[in-house]
């Protein structure tokens, strides 16, 4: 199996944002950066693949050089090798922009199964999986909590998949799709395991490939504004007898707070 | 990494090249991965398991033990022959420095990879190695050092416990260990003993063994994670295969063990620092008094921007001290003998980085259960247990009064052998001061951090003159005055770490790379208070030895020497204290 990864490097998640003067995207000077999230769950389930069926795990991500410390970190967990899509423009490049110049790069690759996290910790579109599966030309699924390969699948053949979907309301869904396919990963699937200090050292030894962002791709969306979430104290005082009160609070909870 | 001055002390006579100083900006990603596997280890396994530590759960802290060796963390200074990485000693320390927060755990890790393994890797024999390492690095074998007796503590050459040799080669071992770390539930200690009660030797003693057993666990003010007993050997037979190093020369074993070990706890002081300022600066930033957050108040971002400042001198101070050892180590693998000539060379460097971690440290807890009030006092707060755990770095490797009297006494011995210019130096400076204008020296005009510089400079010479002074007086009783020598390494502690943070501080300005007015910030408030520091213990020190016409001499040269003006360091602490606050804690690099 021929299993590529994509993830993408996402401000850290106890950084206080702060918007550039212009207010179309943060600071980055002073910004410390971590894998995405549901990234680092779809390396994870790769590398579990690869321990059970062989083959490959290949990391790619689109950005700046700064991208490469992520790329190091999945090589310290076990990726194989890695292909960077250079370019100082995909710092904050919408989902097309970013699916386009992975597509470039790994069009050629021919891999079985290509796994993304469902969405980004940054600009959580969860498009860019969904429009590199279309660029790739290959059929996806999306926010998967189990991946069962066809046990009569091998490296080098096409094969077969079942995954199971998160869908709304507790509830889940079964798929069979055909290799290759790509599908979109959902957090919390399986247990992250840590970049040994073996792993680390191994990774400098490993290749990464620079590829150069393919001529003609233009931002399909653009950011207008950012704005800091407005912080805002509302008391609500319900009247009427304890019985009444009360009902009204669970209805309130549950069909304005949605919080039951 | 590029270092041309690799002599221990070398910087107290002659300038360091910016350039040739490493510091934490200069990680690399390898570096800054491991930073964060320790992290996550840490905080994923460790800290969620601290109270079953507290309760002695031994087994658990067995499996911590594994589950670091299946990271590697406990191989980072062991040959890859032997199961380990041999790896940089800024590894070590980054491994030690993020270990550090887990406080008991961090103890146990300790006597485990700096005081089991890395005598075995210095001066174990071929065997020793293949027999004990691999299992020591993989955690399945946990590791002690037993040098302590109840009667001798910093008189560890005192020690009673006797080894006599058998017929047969092999050795049978007498005596009581005290405040032995992990004796509860180690499998190989190394344990010192006096071969027919004179020639002072160490050995490597397993668990196993018969007539080896550990005490009862000791009630201690902190650190109940970890184990604390006294080890007892009732008639131990011993393998003749198992002295460690040669017979008689046991303080070689002990001493390069501790000046490794100084340098690695000074590590952990940084983690244990940057943790505290992180806990503090959140609270101050949530709890509110008289309607305002208490970061908002003076008092709180004094205190703040002091324990920010501090921090930054022993965190430059440390790392250069790794990049030293390094540059004297690089090009390739060695032998056991020359790592441990490496760490001797740098043993003044290691003891300050002890003496000045551990104090910072308790300085920044101490502000910590401050900053927390109330709150602080109690145990619903990790403040009140940071503050117990980190009491015993003063006491233990070497208490900071031993390595106090070794900072400057390590210093004249090498000068004495020809090793140090520091006698040349001295006269020179004395001629110096003594004539009637002190010649100015001449600094490149950088524009950064100038006054600093000078600053810095003239510490060094307020050194020599103090030294100087000291052995021109007391000649070899000079290692009685212990008065004298305490406030001597006052100085040159302050002398190294001011250096090293204000070098520190021009590489960010330099490079222009984030937070960089922080940066400036620490060095120049450091520096600042440095000046006060040293002053007062050069009085203190130059009344002690002389008096009359050559004291009101010297006295008058000291103000020359030491022109510095003062900073408004109130406006540095308030910048360093609302930069830690938004950002959550001590975040620099």
């Amino acid at each position: 199996m021929k299993i590529a990864v994509c993830i993408k490097q996402v401000p850290t998640r106890e950084w206080q944002p702060r918007l550039r003067d212009d207010k179309t995207w943060i600071r980055e000077a002073d910004v410390s950066y971590e894998m995405n999230e549901p990234d680092a769950y779809a390396l994870e389930e790769a590398l579990r693949l690869r321990e059970k069926h062989g083959g490959e795990v290949v990391v790619c991500s689109a950005g700046p050089a700064r991208v490469q410390q992520v790329i190091r970190e999945a090589l310290a967990r076990g990726a194989d090798r890695a292909i960077h899509v250079e370019d100082d423009s995909l710092a904050a490049a919408d989902a097309f922009v970013s699916a386009g110049a992975l597509a470039s790069a790994m069009a050629d690759e021919t891999f079985d199964l290509v796994l993304t996290g469902l969405q980004s910790d940054d600009q959580g579109h969860g498009q860019t999986g969904v429009v590199l599966a279309e660029r790739l030309g290959i059929p996806h699924s999306t926010i998967i909590m189990e991946v069962q390969i066809d046990p009569s699948t091998s490296s080098g053949q096409a094969g077969s998949l079942r995954v199971k979907r998160e869908l709304e309301g507790g509830w889940f869904q079964w798929i069979a799709m055909p290799l290759p396919a790509l599908l979109t990963i959902q957090s919390g699937i399986n247990q992250l395991r840590y970049a040994t200090l073996k792993g680390i050292m191994a990774a400098k030894k490993k290749e990464i490939r620079k590829a150069s962002l393919p001529a003609g791709l233009q931002p399909s969306q653009q950011i207008v504004a950012l704005a800091m979430p407005a912080r805002s104290k509302q008391t609500h005082l319900i009247g009427g007898s304890a019985g009444e009160a009360a009902k009204e609070l669970v209805r309130l909870l549950r069909d304005e707070a949605r919080a039951l | 990494m590029e270092t041309t001055l690799t002599k221990g002390g070398a910087w107290l006579l002659e300038d360091t090249p910016d350039a040739d100083v490493f510091t934490p900006e200069k990680l690399s990603d390898e570096h800054r991965l491991m930073a964060q596997t320790t992290d996550e280890f840490i905080a994923n396994e460790v800290l969620p398991n601290l109270d079953r530590l507290e309760e002695k759960d031994w087994e658990l802290a067995r499996t911590l033990i594994r589950r670091a060796g299946d990271l590697g963390l406990l191989g980072t200074n062991v040959p890859e022959e032997y199961g380990g990485l041999d790896l940089d000693k800024v590894s070590s320390l980054i491994v030690a420095e993020h270990i550090a927060r887990s406080a008991s755990f961090a103890v146990t890790y300790g006597g485990q990879a700096n005081l089991c393994i890395l005598p075995i890797v210095l001066f174990g024999t071929e065997e020793q190695k293949r027999q004990y390492l691999p299992g020591l690095v993989a955690g399945e074998l946990v590791g002690a050092y037993a040098l302590s007796e109840s009667g001798s503590g910093s008189d560890a050459l005192a020690a009673k416990t006797r080894a006599t040799k058998q017929a047969d080669g092999s050795w049978v071992l007498s005596g009581e260990k005290m405040w032995i770390t992990n004796g509860g539930f180690a499998d190989v200690i190394i344990v010192f003993a006096k071969v027919d009660g004179e020639h002072f030797t160490a050995f490597i003693v397993e668990k196993r063994f018969p007539g080896v057993s550990a005490g009862k666990e000791e009630h201690k003010m902190g650190i109940h994670g970890s184990s604390t007993t006294p080890i007892l050997l009732q008639d131990t037979t011993v393998p003749a295969g198992n002295v460690l190093g040669e017979i008689g020369k046991g303080h070689k074993v002990a001493l390069n063990t501790l000046n490794f070990g100084r340098f690695k706890l000074g590590a952990m002081c940084i983690g244990g620092s940057r943790q505290a300022i992180g806990d503090a600066a959140k609270y101050a930033a949530q709890r509110k008094q008289f309607g305002e957050p208490i970061a908002s108040f003076g008092a709180i971002k004094h205190k703040l921007g002091e324990m920010f400042a501090r921090t930054y001198a022993i965190e430059s101070l440390t790392y250069r001290t790794a990049g030293l050892i390094d540059a004297a180590l690089a090009g390739g693998t060695h032998d056991g003998a020359t790592v441990a000539h490496a760490f001797e060379e740098f043993a003044v460097e290691a003891s300050i980085a002890k003496v000045a971690g551990t104090e910072v440290l308790d300085y920044v807890l101490d502000e910590n259960v401050q900053i927390h009030g109330g709150n602080g006092f109690v145990r619903d707060y990790m403040a009140e247990r940071y503050y117990r755990d980190a009491r015993v770095n003063r006491i233990f490797e070497g208490t900071n009064e031993i390595n106090r009297m070794l900072i400057p006494g390590m210093l004249v011995r090498r000068a004495l052998k020809g090793e140090l210019g520091l006698i040349p130096a001295a006269k020179r400076l004395q001629d110096d001061v003594l004539a009637p204008s002190v010649p100015s020296t001449a600094f490149g005009d950088e524009g950064m951090l100038e006054d600093e510089r000078r600053a810095i400079a003239a510490f060094k010479k307020v050194a020599l003159m103090v030294l100087g002074t000291a052995m021109q007086t007391y000649g070899q009783k000079l290692t009685d005055e212990q008065e004298v020598l305490s406030y001597t390494a006052d100085i040159l502690i302050d002398t190294f770490a001011s250096e090293s943070a204000a070098i520190r501080a021009r590489h960010a300005l330099q490079s222009g790379g984030a937070h960089a007015d922080l940066h400036e910030a620490a060095a120049r408030l450091f520096v600042n208070d440095a000046a006060l520091r040293v002053e007062q213990s050069a009085k203190s020190a130059l009344a002690a030895m002389t008096d009359g016409d050559t004291l009101r001499t010297l006295l008058a040269a000291l103000r020359r020497v030491l022109k510095v003006t003062p900073v408004n360091t109130v406006a540095l602490r308030r910048r360093l204290a609302e930069a830690a606050v938004a950002r959550g804690g001590y975040i620099l690099n």
